[in-house]
């Protein structure tokens, strides 16, 4: 195989017109819904594949990462006797932090890769440009819908993550610490704040934006046939999946920064 | 098999008058550092169709985006249906093709709606008509290329051939006032090419649209020029041997970005053009 060799100006001027064009899809994606036509129905769809359809898996994951911190807080707080603790923590971890990420992790594997590979493969067979030939802009189309519709179901996800995350922590506690498990349900509902919930509830937004737009701007910018398809939807995952752990970071520092520790 | 009603005889001249409906005024387009088209102009008259020729690569296919504004060219002008589409806005360009139709050369179906959906699918975006219209016309679409069996099927169940039958049927719902095929028989067996044309014919003789063809295959722009759409028979026919050509149809030949023939049939086999006589012999 031919390695194409390419100049490191080439490669920063590559780099800056793909953030610039994302730049353009995002803001289209977002101005789009303020105005008409709005597809209702497409949204509809969108957010049953991307809200019911993630609905196992987010479950799952929420479930056992939930008795994972469980385990690993238990046996640490055993050691300094403050086991009657492991609620709070439980509790804390999962909303402010575990349940958001968790559950924009697994979204984007399933859905942004879904998206790109979706969008891309359009793309290449010029549906998009069949789309544009009839009248129809494929932007308020194919993407603003996905957009609202992750965002909107990430955010729901993110509090059934949680939810059965403190759960999955409450049947480790239980199970492995013998920690009663009322006990364990208040402690977990009660330490939570404002800030805490606010935190956990801004990140689902974001990162919902991060994976629709991610997703859609790399199948919209396919090109090449099916290998070029494949590409996209590799990088979608990839470049979501970081974008969501960075801004996660940033999320959290600010949110501190704002309301305190 | 039902055929959709024809429209009235109109009272025009064999020729068509001298309107022109779609004109290229120095169009210059490059990829990277491939110049595809250098300065090209040309004109479609109102009910002409012109066959665009040239090599894989020539530029053909890119003539036919540039006309419904889905590139836009490096420098030059183009009008379409009286309207300059290289500074208008994309928003504005969504609503002059509506009057503008176009068959790709993979059909581009949306492989996600039915037949019924694909072909309904400009009426059910502009939402203008009633439910009972777009099955009507739906039908009266799936007629003119004798696929009503197919409207619950999706474009993965159907041949090569059907698909592009379907394209042309999502492209004519509207009865737009310009068409554009994109080589329509490319890949296809010779009696399937040979429906196809006759579909363009028909299209071209009864509705009296303006096209222009991108093909690869001469044969099916001969045919075109040497064959009428006969509306008592509702089929195609030779034209009378001995008799001028009465079809408006048009050639024109792509070469390294540049036009090198733009007449008619007659004069095309008349040229002394080297390449040409090589092109068409």
């Amino acid at each position: 195989m031919d390695i194409e060799l390419i100049s490191p100006s080439d490669w920063a001027k590559q780099k800056v017109l793909a953030v610039q064009e994302y730049a353009v899809i995002a803001a289209r994606a977002v101005g789009n819904a303020f105005t008409s036509p709005r597809y209702l129905g497409d949204t509809t769809q969108q957010a049953d594949l991307i809200g019911v359809g993630s609905l196992p898996i987010v479950i799952l994951c929420g479930f056992f990462t939930g008795g994972a911190l469980a385990q690993n807080s238990g046996s640490t707080l055993q050691r300094f006797g403050s086991l009657s603790l492991i609620g709070q923590l439980v509790s804390l971890g999962m909303v402010r932090e575990l349940g958001p990420v968790i559950t924009g992790l697994m979204v984007a594997g399933r859905n942004a890769s879904g998206m790109a590979s979706e969008l891309g493969s359009m793309v290449v067979t010029e549906q998009i440009d069949a789309m544009r030939a009839l009248g129809t802009d494929p932007m308020r189309k194919l993407v603003t819908p996905r957009v609202i519709s992750t965002v909107i179901m990430l955010f729901f996800l993110t509090i059934i993550s949680d939810a059965f995350g403190i759960a999955g922590g409450g049947v480790a506690s239980a199970l492995f610490f013998g920690v009663d498990f009322h006990q364990y349900w208040s402690t977990a509902w009660q330490i939570l704040v404002f800030q805490d919930v606010f935190m956990g509830l801004a990140k689902p937004i974001l990162f919902g934006f991060i994976i629709s737009s991610v997703g859609c701007y790399y199948g919209i910018s396919a090109r090449g046939g099916t290998q070029g398809v494949g590409r996209a939807t590799t990088q979608a995952v990839v470049a979501s999946s970081i974008l969501i752990i960075t801004v996660d970071f940033f999320v959290t520092r600010l949110s501190m920064t704002l309301f305190g520790g | 098999m039902v055929s959709p009603p024809l429209p009235a005889e109109q009272n025009t001249p064999p020729h068509p008058v001298s309107t022109v409906t779609l004109e290229f005024q120095d169009v210059s387009l490059a990829f990277e550092d491939k110049q595809v088209l250098d300065g090209i102009s040309f004109q479609l008259q109102l009910g002409e169709t012109k066959a665009i020729f040239g090599v894989a690569g020539s530029g053909k296919s890119t003539i036919l985006k540039l006309a419904l504004g889905l590139l836009k060219p490096d420098s030059g002008k183009i009008f379409i249906l009286g309207e300059e589409i290289t500074s208008m806005r994309e928003d504005a360009l969504y609503e002059l093709r509506r009057r503008v139709g176009i068959v790709f050369q993979e059909s581009a179906l949306f492989d996600s709606l039915t037949v019924r959906e694909n072909v309904a699918f400009r009426l059910l975006e502009e939402g203008r008509v009633t439910e009972e219209e777009i099955e009507e016309r739906v039908r009266e679409a799936l007629s003119f290329v004798e696929l009503e069996h197919t409207v619950n099927l999706y474009p993965s169940e159907l041949s090569g051939g059907m698909r592009r039958r379907v394209a042309i049927a999502r492209t004519i719902i509207t009865h737009p006032e310009v068409l554009l095929y994109d080589s329509p028989t490319g890949g296809l067996d010779p009696v399937t090419s040979n429906t196809i044309i006759e579909l363009l014919v028909k299209q071209r003789d009864v509705y009296k649209t303006s096209a222009l063809l991108v093909t690869h295959r001469l044969q099916d722009a001969f045919t075109m020029a040497t064959h009428y759409f006969d509306r008592t028979e509702n089929k195609m026919k030779p034209l009378p041997p001995g008799t001028p050509a009465t079809v408006p149809m048009c050639f024109l030949i792509l070469r390294d970005g540049h036009i090198i023939f733009d007449g008619e049939l007659t004069t095309l086999r008349q040229t002394r053009d080297e390449y040409i006589r090589e092109y068409i012999s």
